[in-house]
């Protein structure tokens, strides 16, 4: 879409226009009347959604005194960003979203070579056995041992209650590894396999100087979407996570958000009420701040998100 | 040699196909062996994932004959007592099984019934207006909160909803309406968590279907133009039949799926005062097993669990194959 230039946006503007005239005396009304309704349809969807972010956004650069008074409807009342310097004061936030970062970082990166490395070799078409194999891991998307036997394993393995309990488990995703294969499977032709084995060029050397930079948008959606899945995952930690100096940012979120923890042995009770308003309030900054760094990146990678879905739509 | 060529009795039938087997059997093997040879650095590069896959997918299901023994710590997974179907009894015959059953299947039927049609209507409603800045944005909105997590998306739900600095609240008591508890009235829970779920995945839900409608072929809604079909018209005779081959795929995968309800987000709206109706399958799992650690008794419901949903799952791929020809996979 960028690629257009401005004289052909100009002239398909121009185009538009004059169909949009012609359009509109051929539409009979009751196609206006629908069309009426399909705005205000959409509006609604819109609003609902936007609504509530916007009520948060608005209250979390308000002053604690206005959120807890209730004044802030969806614009920010008595501008201030003390809850903002609560949370970036608040050392267990700080150490959640570092772990976060870590965690987000160094697990998208062993997903993604596992998943390029089982998912590559079974779209090969002279492999014996990847049939096998594909089978293999579509069994596990039907039928799992379940909680307690995993974790049993994760015991046995000794992870529990280390950094790697939330990297290890969770490594390979079924739905990545179709996608990576079907796309390697429909973008990497035959003929160039056999051309580049002419040249004497080994399989390894084929993946990495061939195939992977041919795939690099494919990688970067399966990238995006272990990245986020791991960003946004409280579960695992909640499970096998113990020590509070390793747990990522939402099992703190939901210390804080959801269980209520934030509020430190009060003594007298101005001071109880000031600590319960700038507690509510750090609730507001605290949503923002933990969804700021998804919501940045997704409108640039919406996009390519969508054709992920698409080619894993498609069956391999 | 004249004994070989002889034409064999009936029987002979036997060493033919036996023979022929064989040759399959030393081509496969043979061709297993070459393909060895020339990829055996793929070979290589699946081994890590393989073993991944072992042990953190297959001994897991190996470890779920727990469910018929008694575990001991010190005797080890295979080392304890075998003690039949006790496990699973003693769950049936808990009274909170049919409350268990009965939480899980709403939850799940409503979800699917709020969210599947919701998604087709906004698909539908996006695709009748030409690409512009309203259609962009309103794709942007409601695409973005599925990248919102789970524990931000209730904790969001619970400010919003609170009795005491919700906006609701607000808004009722605007109208004179007095504070409502949302969370903690056991009656509104299945609304707040299918709403919630609605308000984070319709508008990811409807790509799926806008690629379907962009799929139609344009020829098609010419054609009902001539013969004067309006745009309701044509949505109902066009654009609805033609993505329902996507719809009914997407209706089955969620009915396979629908006691596979999640844990983290029925989990997150629990509270002392909801359980009677938050609790599923799922949460009743973590609590008997890694806060009771009664494993056991906890894997015995999960096999419960998984078992059910292999059996739906398959059931449902039968009706796909019934209805569109080919199965959800293979």
């Amino acid at each position: 879409m960028s690629a257009d230039s401005p004289t052909r946006t100009r002239v398909s503007a121009r185009a538009e226009r004059r169909e949009a005239r012609v359009r509109r005396i051929r539409e009979s009304r009751t196609d206006r009347m629908f069309m009426f309704c399909v705005y205000l349809l959409l509006t609604v969807f819109l609003a609902v959604v936007l609504l509530p972010l916007l009520y948060i956004v608005a209250s979390s650069f308000s002053s604690p005194e206005a959120v807890s008074s209730g004044r802030v409807v969806f614009w920010p009342v008595e501008f201030s960003l003390r809850g903002y310097r609560a949370v970036f004061e608040n050392p267990q936030i700080i150490q959640g979203y570092v772990n976060s970062l870590f965690y987000t970082v160094v697990g998208t990166v062993v997903s993604v070579v596992m998943t390029i490395a089982i998912a590559y070799p079974m779209s090969r078409r002279t492999l014996v056995g990847r049939n096998l194999v594909m089978s293999l891991v579509l069994f596990t998307m039907l039928f799992t041992g379940g909680l307690i036997p995993t974790y049993l394993v994760v015991q046995q393995v000794g992870l529990l209650d280390t950094r790697w309990a939330l990297i290890v488990p969770q490594a390979i995703g079924v739905w990545q590894v179709i996608i990576a294969r079907t796309y390697f499977r429909t973008v990497i032709p035959d003929e160039l396999v056999e051309a580049s084995q002419l040249d004497g060029c080994g399989d390894l050397r084929f993946l990495w100087s061939v195939v992977i930079p041919l795939a690099k948008p494919m990688i970067a959606v399966v990238a995006l979407m272990y990245a986020i899945m791991q960003w946004n995952s409280y579960f695992d930690a909640l499970i096998y996570l113990k020590n509070p100096d390793l747990f990522p940012l939402q099992l703190v979120l939901r210390n804080i958000l959801i269980l209520n923890t934030y509020s430190g042995g009060a003594i007298d009770a101005s001071v109880v009420l000031q600590r319960q308003q700038l507690a509510d309030l750090l609730k507001y900054s605290l949503i923002v701040v933990a969804s700021v760094p998804v919501l940045l990146i997704y409108p640039f990678v919406a996009r390519y998100f969508t054709k992920g879905i698409m080619i894993g739509a498609v069956k391999g | 040699m004249a004994t070989l060529t002889r034409i064999p009795p009936p029987v002979g039938e036997a060493p033919a196909a036996q023979r022929r087997h064989r040759r399959r059997e030393r081509t496969t093997l043979t061709g297993l062996r070459r393909s060895l040879r020339r990829h055996w650095t793929l070979y290589l590069l699946m081994v890590v994932p393989l073993i991944w896959f072992v042990v953190f997918k297959y001994i897991p299901m190996s470890n779920a004959v727990l469910a018929f023994k008694n575990y001991n710590v010190v005797a080890g997974i295979w080392g304890s007592q075998w003690v039949g179907f006790r496990n699973f009894e003693l769950f049936f015959e808990n009274p909170v099984f049919w409350t268990l059953l009965k939480n899980t299947f709403l939850l799940s039927v409503y979800t699917v019934a709020a969210s599947f049609p919701l998604a087709i209507i906004l698909a539908i409603a996006l695709n009748e207006i030409r690409t512009g800045l309203f259609k962009k944005t309103v794709q942007m909105v409601t695409y973005a909160p599925y990248f919102i997590s789970t524990v931000v998306v209730v904790s969001m739900t619970i400010l919003v909803l609170s009795p005491r600095l919700g906006i609701v609240n607000e808004g009722l008591g605007f109208f004179g309406v007095p504070a409502v508890d949302f969370l903690g009235n056991p009656d509104y829970f299945r609304h707040i968590y299918v709403w919630s779920d609605v308000w984070q995945t319709t508008g990811y839900s409807a790509v799926i279907y806008l690629a379907a409608l962009a799929g139609i072929d344009p020829a098609l809604h010419e054609a009902a133009k001539v013969d004067g079909a309006g745009r309701l018209r044509r949505i109902l005779h066009v654009d609805l039949p033609g993505i329902m081959p996507t719809a009914v795929i997407i209706l089955v995968l969620a009915v396979g799926n629908i006691m596979a309800i999640g844990f983290e987000k029925a989990f997150l709206f629990q509270n002392p005062l909801n359980l009677s109706e938050s609790e599923i399958i799922a949460t009743y799992v973590y609590k008997t097993g890694l806060l009771n650690a009664d494993f056991s008794l906890a894997t015995a419901v999960g096999l419960f669990n998984s078992v059910i949903n292999l059996v739906l799952l398959l059931g449902v791929n039968m009706v796909a194959k019934r209805i569109t020809g080919n199965g959800l996979w293979s």
